[in-house]
């Protein structure tokens, strides 16, 4: 019972943080049907910039200003790289994204090192917050949870109640419309762009601390991202949460147990790696749209 | 490539796939060190690779992130063939070893074709993506046959030598190379001029259509996968004949992404693209690695600059000026082109500097003293990162005007060139 509670804990904490990076991918995905390959790669610079500025001003501030950076990056990118390879199609696109995770990976190694950084969690959210039955919950993973919702909760409103939310979510399905009532659409993508850059920036600057800040973290965590978007269904919002938090329980569980897969000669913690893999081909295979997703193909 | 009309006998082609065989068996006698010998080597292997991943990508429209897959598992069971021969287990001759591995990666590619080929697109793209994670983090759990981290070393000198060849010599692997390289050379190409090749082309261009006059997009891709798969099974084989160890590296994502790059830096859209892009890649790694530690930077940056600036690759570059060419218009074009070359350079070493100088400040393990170009100075003292920053910016500059001046002469020359059509 201890053991089923703390992981759904972890699990969850992990789930939300997966949200955080899959909500500003499927979002670009649904409204210009890019598939951001360097997404990731936006979350390890947030972790980065996060370890640098927090060197100066402190963690709180860099809470927000490394989001603020990666986000600014991310309209850069969108401005004067995506929207001139636009017109090559989406192939094109997703290519330029490609070779943009490769060159921010070449620039993190040359700019920080190959090695893993000093980025830590601030001294006052360090220790246990509560007891679950004998072990003690460490506060920064709630600290993480917290963070989390509260930005979903902030995007949720932004999407449904403001006049920019309405217009991206008018642009998601009839962008010549919305174009041809006055509004402003390339700049509306440039704006979804950085955001959900901002987003998995902010993902990178609470879980660079929590696991590690190091060159290989955009590689670790990219496919596993793509694979939430697929098992969620392509461009669904509330597939990917769903997703997210299914994928992030089944990780943290799987890491813990040790029983032996019947058959094999390996326990269930050692084929953690492979479980997301194995879920997306079946999904695949049984429902190739996906959980919520509503196109085939 | 394709010439309009009937020609009982096709000169150019003949031409071209003569010299080609001709590159190949000469090569090895020009460039005679044997650093050349390893980098022509690992280029033949690779061309293969290239090329059938050109197969996917070009002529059917099929973005792959896991193609290392195919030939990675292609080499693990070549390597496990040419251990069991020497162990006396099994009696295969060594220069047919790169038909296991392209078995091994054809089975393969049923088996994964089946799924990933069932989309197209972008969902083909990330499904790929998966199933490369996915055999990746596999080989690494099954070290009982895929050997763990360290994977599974080999002897190629295995067997009867026959006619006297044991594979002992760096020359004779690369005359096996040479061999299958051409021999898939030619297969890959003939393909492409079959029915289910051209099938391809169609269901790449217009899925709707093609299953309209009724043929199953999705059986058409996962055919063109199979076949793609041999083809890396091959090139796989090879490499392992040439490396004798095969590890988790050679199933990996950086594998994957290594021939993505190389076949679009030459260009999907004609046949010998990815050839061109094969050398310039293997160049990259094998020569540069040497020199520079960030020489995946600059892959990255080159690859940036193509994507945004010529989506068509190197041969597409190529094929643009033969109707100028043909026009015995392109001298006018030559002053142009040498500005922009000028100015690529100056931006380039700019670039070189900045790069390098970032380099030696952040590895703590290197002294800061350094020289390039044959000059020695500080990398910590602000002269030379002055120099170098107006070194780029020049560079740029001058290569935004050289474009706009390349531009302007093309532009006139296309025009006369109508005008005189009619």
């Amino acid at each position: 019972m201890e053991f089923f509670v703390v992981q759904l804990l972890n699990g969850v904490s992990y789930g939300l943080l997966l949200f955080m990076l899959c909500s500003g991918l499927t979002l670009v995905f649904s409204l210009m049907g890019v598939l951001n390959f360097a997404h990731a790669s936006f979350y390890m610079l947030g972790a980065y910039f996060a370890y640098q500025v927090s060197l100066y001003i402190g963690f709180y501030p860099a809470l927000v200003v490394a989001p603020l950076l990666v986000g600014g990056i991310g309209m850069l990118v969108e401005r004067y790289g995506l929207r001139k390879v636009h017109r090559y199609g989406h192939v094109a696109e997703l290519l330029f994204t490609f070779g943009l995770a490769y060159l921010v990976d070449e620039a993190v190694h040359l700019v920080w090192g190959r090695a893993a950084v000093d980025y830590r969690v601030p001294a006052s959210l360090e220790g246990p917050l509560f007891r679950v039955f004998t072990s003690e919950y460490p506060t920064y993973r709630v600290f993480m949870m917290l963070v989390s919702v509260a930005m979903l909760v902030s995007i949720w409103l932004a999407l449904t109640r403001t006049r920019i939310g309405l217009v991206i979510q008018a642009a998601l399905t009839h962008p010549q419309t919305v174009e041809a009532l006055g509004h402003n659409v390339p700049r509306v993508f440039m704006l979804v762009f950085g955001g959900g850059a901002a987003l998995a920036g902010l993902a990178g600057v609470i879980g660079g601390n929590a696991f590690v800040t190091e060159p290989g973290m955009a590689a670790a965590v990219g496919p596993i991202i793509f694979v939430v978007v697929v098992v969620g269904g392509m461009g669904s919002l509330a597939g990917a949460f769903i997703a997210s938090l299914l994928i992030g329980c089944l990780q943290t569980f799987s890491v813990g147990l040790d029983w032996k897969i019947f058959g094999l000669n390996i326990t269930v913690a050692q084929a953690a790696p492979v479980l997301p893999y194995l879920l997306m081909v079946l999904i695949l295979i049984f429902r190739p749209r996906g959980l919520l997703g509503t196109r085939e193909g | 490539m394709a010439s309009p009309g009937y020609q009982p006998v096709n000169l150019v082609r003949w031409l071209l796939w003569g010299g080609t065989a001709l590159l190949f068996a000469v090569a090895p006698l020009v460039f005679r060190q044997g650093f050349a010998l390893t980098m022509l080597t690992q280029m033949g292997t690779f061309i293969i690779f290239a090329l059938s991943y050109n197969m996917l990508l070009g002529q059917g429209g099929m973005l792959s992130f896991g193609h290392a897959v195919y030939s990675g598992l292609g080499a693990y069971f070549t390597v496990h063939a040419l251990n069991m021969i020497g162990s006396g287990a099994l009696v295969f001759p060594v220069s047919l070893l790169p038909l296991v591995g392209g078995l091994a990666g054809l089975a393969f590619g049923v088996l994964f074709g089946y799924v990933t080929t069932r989309k197209a697109g972008t969902t083909f793209a990330m499904i790929s993506l998966g199933i490369g994670e996915l055999v990746h983090a596999c080989v690494l759990m099954f070290p009982g046959f895929f050997g763990g981290e360290g994977g599974i070393s080999t002897n190629r000198m295995v067997g009867k030598p026959l006619l006297g060849i044991t594979f002992g010599p760096a020359i004779q692997v690369y005359y096996l190379v040479a061999f299958w390289c051409f021999v898939s050379m030619i297969a890959m190409f003939a393909l492409t001029q079959t029915p289910l090749g051209r099938m391809a082309n169609a269901v790449r261009d217009n899925p709707e259509r093609a299953e309209f006059v009724g043929y199953d997009t999705q059986k058409v891709r996962f055919l063109q996968l199979v076949l793609a798969a041999f083809f890396a099974g091959v090139s796989g084989a090879l490499s392992c004949i040439n490396f004798e160890i095969v590890t988790d590296e050679n199933v990996s994502a950086l594998r994957s992404g290594g021939v993505l790059l190389a076949t679009f830096i030459g260009g999907t859209g004609y046949f010998f693209g990815p050839i061109v892009g094969s050398v310039v890649f293997i160049f990259f790694v094998v020569a540069l690695s040497g020199f520079t530690q960030a020489w995946l930077l600059y892959l990255g940056l080159f690859f940036l600059a193509m994507v945004l600036f010529a989506p068509g690759g190197i041969a597409s570059l190529l094929m643009m000026q033969l109707p100028v060419i043909r026009a015995r218009r392109f001298g006018e074009l030559v002053p142009p082109y040498l500005l922009a070359l000028a100015a690529g350079l100056v931006a380039f070493a700019g670039l070189v500097g900045v790069v390098e100088m970032v380099y030696r400040i952040s590895d703590q393990s290197l002294e800061t003293q350094m020289s390039l170009f044959g000059i020695g100075f500080d990398a910590r003292s602000p002269r030379p990162w002055a120099a170098f920053a107006l070194l780029l910016a020049a560079g740029v500059a001058a290569l935004g005007f050289a474009a706009r001046r390349v531009g302007d002469r093309w532009g006139a020359i296309q025009n006369q060139m109508q005008e005189g059509q009619r």
